[in-house]
């Protein structure tokens, strides 16, 4: 049995530790870390079992006081070491391509770090997930992001990524800033970090309503651009198109997941205030109704898929804002609106793995990742043709995989909640989904291969796959070990 | 029982799918989900109503009454009856497929292990998955052996049904929170049982009707909501044609029948728009399948065409006998779905088999076919003359039953009126299905049908089973009815 907070700290001391030994590796090959990083990660995240619980009341003083790992904690920290396992993996799978666009005097000089950083990316969502001072869950946040400004543009040799640095930098620091002046102004307000003493302190707060509706809105605004949700969406396409691979899925799932996290806790004390909740309500229903609509338009005629997987992340933050802007005080019966998200993000973060995966495979033998390099992918690799087959079903939302529960419980939450201008735009994004995954599923069935060569998959990778498409259908039609996870 | 009965489509599809076996093993599925069919046929209890042969597992969500569970009654006993024939047909006769054909026989399995689970399924949430199953074996076979236009037929099919199917889920889950929080349940039994019949405060079903009737409307192909049916089925390579119209299709019927008709049962006469009920505009869109559907199939000029618009039509008097809101008329729709199944899989195998003959279905290039392939005219001529709904066919039986059911007591002014509008539906029908007989069968042989050759062996006897069980229904419907009466009267009362 160990301190919950044991968990991060063996995730950064092994970062650091990996860093230390990439310095003295020379020429070695650089994947060893990678491998060294996932087994970590696998152990760290078999030890999240063994927790110690909380201590009922923390003792002033304490780090108890601004870390929690109550259930909800434990499952975003879980699903932040998954994920990082997955990206690690695509990691090795992208070496070549990477070093091609890497320029180095040595053979695989300035590669190390690609597989080191995903470890404090993956600690500043564990941080993320337990933060209940403002405080950390900002210091959590910018570890996070710091580390994918690097990332983002690692491959300096491509001008791609290199824009795609650039913007995420700006946008990202901008976003920031945006999120630390509403953090001051709820300080301001409250005289508190705590959330749980902002949530009481504004309750007793009277006519101030406009300056907590402003704090809102700074942070909503913030949030907005880390979740991509219209209109700060405007960055995502070139971002996620110009990153690494491996990169853009993180980005998708992970930086995601924390904002979708931070904006479920910043947003309750804000709801529990009488006189502004149907004023936040209102701000999230709009915000949510203009993102699963754009981002499933958008996503309609894109003839790349990573840009199309950009879109289509768009458009699943427009999902999870549906779920939040369906938030009331009287509990629906298909669970609580965080237990849905939560859910939704575990479908998602299987989902997109399993996509960004089976790109990076093909577009590193296939010279290229645009929607007509899969043509005939069916005939070249049937095994990556139908895991892709069914990660596109499930981001659809074709039943028994995850993403229809998924879906499932976003609209029931919208149904009880009576959101049916939110539910009238979710019918027309459903079905453009429908138009532009499928697109994939025909382009690897339909038509015929440009080359014919096969597509190598390595053990480890298959293995990877293997398990995601297993676990897409066990869950999808078994959810409730999920569900019990996210509510003990 | 009927948990073998799914996992035989479904394994034998998997195991096609990593590429061992061949249109044999597709075979053998197929007849052992028929025998296991009939088995479950003769042993079911046709005196008691509620579900038998039922399986049910844990809760699947903590706190909701979700379970997967398996179950049969008369109404969807009838119903698997006739997805075990078709499915048996529609893998007996489909043509050796060029390309791929382990593939194109898992997707013929694929969409009948859905069909089946949507029938046999007890618990509302995997009736509506298990019909989502066929989306996409339908979308890969339409596009990769389909004819015509087959990439655009497959896109509309599919954007089109995804687009009903997420209305329907809707509706399911306003329907779910319509009854009052204990009774909540997504047991088919649960929802069954009289008491609930009358939980529903009638203000609050008129949303959840409106809902499941145009989700499942989209589904059924209900006016003006038809327009994906016709090119997606002449596209359609012959089997899923006969699957998708033959049994897929009834889903959204039996969706009507089994949830909408007995726990909503009010909806109906409440006012939409100024005098208009929500019945009064459905009625005026069936009126739309039968006369307006019917017209337009009297004006097409292709074989494949014409039977796909007349399945359209035909969908009208079904909805007419679910209208009625009583025994006679709700027993009418029942049959007749089982009859048009039928109907529609043995002209769609027929018109399949002159495809693969003369490589084209425009009418003006067929004709004398009769003397060349005597069989498959026989099997055209008895469909034609059932889904025109002649005497002795299970079609007469029920469309008469439809018609007295919406006769007798009117819950609208306006559905008499509409009861003899439809009428002039049969007039329509046997306008266009015996001058498509005519021209493919009847007259001077052309230089090709001369040369045909006719069916052979066991597929002959597979086609005919479908017109034999027409025939039964039309000399025994008692005895099919027996079947349907106690789960209809519990759904009534």
């Amino acid at each position: 049995m160990f301190p919950p907070i044991t968990l991060e700290i063996v995730v950064l001391c092994f970062g650091l530790l990996l860093l230390l030994v990439e310095s003295f590796s020379n020429g070695a090959d650089k994947r060893g870390l990678a491998k060294g990083g996932i087994a970590v990660l696998a152990l760290v995240f078999l030890g999240s079992f063994l927790l110690q619980t909380n201590p009922p009341t923390p003792e002033p003083g304490s780090y108890w006081n601004f870390y929690s790992a109550d259930p909800s904690a434990l499952f975003f920290k879980r699903l932040a070491l998954l994920t990082t396992i997955g990206i690690l993996i695509m990691a090795i799978d992208s070496q070549e391509t990477l070093a091609k666009s890497i320029p180095a005097a040595r053979p695989n000089a300035g590669l190390g770090e690609f597989y080191c950083l995903p470890l404090f990316t993956c600690a500043g969502l564990m941080f993320m997930a337990s933060a209940k001072d403002l405080i950390l869950a900002f210091v959590a946040l910018e570890l996070v992001t710091i580390s994918f400004y690097v990332l983002v543009a690692f491959t300096r040799g491509s001008a791609a990524s290199l824009e795609a640095g650039v913007k995420y930098l700006i946008l990202g620091a901008l976003s920031t800033g945006f999120i630390v002046y509403g953090i001051t102004w709820i300080f301001g307000l409250t005289g508190e970090t705590n959330l749980q003493s902002v949530a009481q302190k504004m309750t007793t707060i009277h006519d101030s309503d406009t300056a907590l509706l402003f704090a809102f809105l700074l942070v909503l605004v913030g949030l907005g651009f880390k979740i991509a949700a219209v209109p700060f969406q405007g960055w995502v396409p070139d971002v996620y198109q110009g990153a690494p691979t491996p990169i853009t899925a993180f980005l998708s799932v992970g930086s995601k997941s924390a904002g979708v996290l931070l904006l479920l806790r910043v947003i309750q004390p804000f709801l529990n205030v009488p006189s502004i909740q149907n004023k936040v309500l209102c701000i999230l229903t709009l915000m949510a109704g203009a993102t699963v609509l754009f981002g499933n338009l958008a996503a309609l005629n894109q003839e790349n898929l990573k840009r199309m997987l950009a879109y289509s992340s768009i458009g699943h933050a427009g999902y999870l804002l549906v779920a939040i802007a369906s938030i009331r005080s009287i509990p629906s019966p298909f669970g609580t609106v965080g237990a849905t998200i939560g859910f939704y993000l575990f479908g998602y973060m299987l989902m997109t793995l399993l996509s960004f995966m089976i790109l990076t495979l093909v577009s590193s033998q296939s010279r290229g990742d645009d929607i007509q390099h899969f043509n005939g992918l069916a005939k070249r690799s049937p095994f990556l043709a139908s895991a892709l087959l069914v990660a596109m079903a499930s981001l659809a939302g074709i039943p028994f995989t995850v993403g229809f529960y998924g879906k499932f419980l976003i609209f029931a939450q919208a149904i009880g909640a009576q959101q049916y201008l939110l539910l009238g735009l979710g019918i027309v994004a459903v079905a453009a989904g429908f138009y532009f995954y499928f697109r994939v599923i025909a382009a690897m069935w339909w038509n015929e291969p440009s080359v014919t060569t096969p597509i190598a998959v390595p053990g480890l990778t298959r293995t990877a796959i293997a398990i995601l498409v297993v676990s897409i259908f066990v869950f999808g039609v078994f959810p409730k070990p999920i569900m019990l996870l996210f509510q003990q | 029982m009927l948990t073998i009965l799914l996992l035989v489509p479904i394994l034998g599809a998997v195991s096609l799918l990593l590429g061992k076996g061949d249109r044999g093993l597709t075979k053998i599925c197929a007849l052992l989900q028929t025998a296991l069919t009939l088995t479950i046929w003769f042993a079911y209890d046709r005196t008691k109503a509620g579900y038998q042969f039922t399986f049910a597992s844990d809760p699947l969500l903590p706190g909701l009454d979700l379970r997967f569970s398996l179950g049969v009654d008369g109404l969807s006993l009838l119903l698997l009856l006739l997805s075990a024939f078709v499915s048996l047909a529609a893998v007996w006769l489909a043509p050796k497929a060029e390309k791929r054909p382990q593939l194109y026989d898992a997707c013929i399995l694929l969409i009948s292990a859905g069909v089946t689970g949507a029938f046999a399924s007890q618990d509302l949430f995997f009736f509506y998955a298990f019909h989502e199953l066929a989306l996409i074996p339908t979308f890969l076979m339409i596009g990769l052996w389909g004819s015509g236009e087959r990439q655009a037929a497959a896109w509309k099919i599919t954007v089109y049904l995804a687009l009903g199917s997420i209305i329907l889920l809707i509706g399911l889950v306003d329907l779910f929170l319509a009854i009052p929080s204990p009774n909540r349940s997504f047991d088919l039994v649960k929802l069954q049982q009289i008491e609930m019949h009358h939980l529903i405060p009638v203000a609050k079903q008129l949303r959840p009707w409106c809902f499941l009737t145009v989700g499942f409307g989209i589904l059924v192909s209900l006016f003006p909501f038809h327009s994906w049916a016709p090119t997606g089925y002449a596209s359609a390579p012959t089997p899923v044609a006969m699957l998708h119209s033959g049994v897929l299709k009834k889903f959204g019927l039996y969706g009507m029948l089994r949830l909408v008709v007995p726990l909503l049962p009010d909806a109906g006469k409440l006012p939409v728009y100024s005098n208009w009920t929500a019945m009064d505009l459905l009625l005026l869109a069936l009126l739309g399948n039968i006369l307006y559907i019917g017209l337009v199939t009297i004006a097409q000029r292709k074989l494949d065409y014409v039977i796909a618009y007349s399945s359209v039509m035909h969908m009208g008097y079904i909805f007419l006998g679910i209208a009625s809101l009583n025994l006679i008329g709700l027993t009418g729709s029942a049959l007749l779905m089982f009859a048009h199944g039928l109907s529609v899989a043995a002209l769609f195998a027929v018109a399949g088999a002159i495809r693969e003959r003369e490589g084209s279905l425009s009418l003006d290039r067929l004709g004398g076919a009769a003397k060349s392939v005597p069989f498959l005219g026989i099997c055209f001529a008895m469909a034609t003359f059932a889904s025109i709904g002649l005497p002795g066919f299970a079609n007469f039986a029920s469309e008469t039953m439809v018609f007295f059911g919406a006769f007798k007591d009117p819950g609208s002014s306006f559905i008499r009126t509409a009861t003899i509008l439809s009428l002039w539906g049969v007039v329509i029908s046997a306008v266009y299905m015996l001058r498509a007989y005519k021209s493919a069968f009847l007259g001077a042989p052309t230089e090709s049908s001369s040369k045909w050759a006719d069916l052979t062996g066991s597929s002959k006897l597979v086609l005919g089973s479908l017109i034999t069980l027409l025939l039964l229904g039309g000399f025994f419907p008692k005895y099919f009815i027996s079947y349907l009466k106690p789960t209809l009267e519990l759904a009534l009362r």
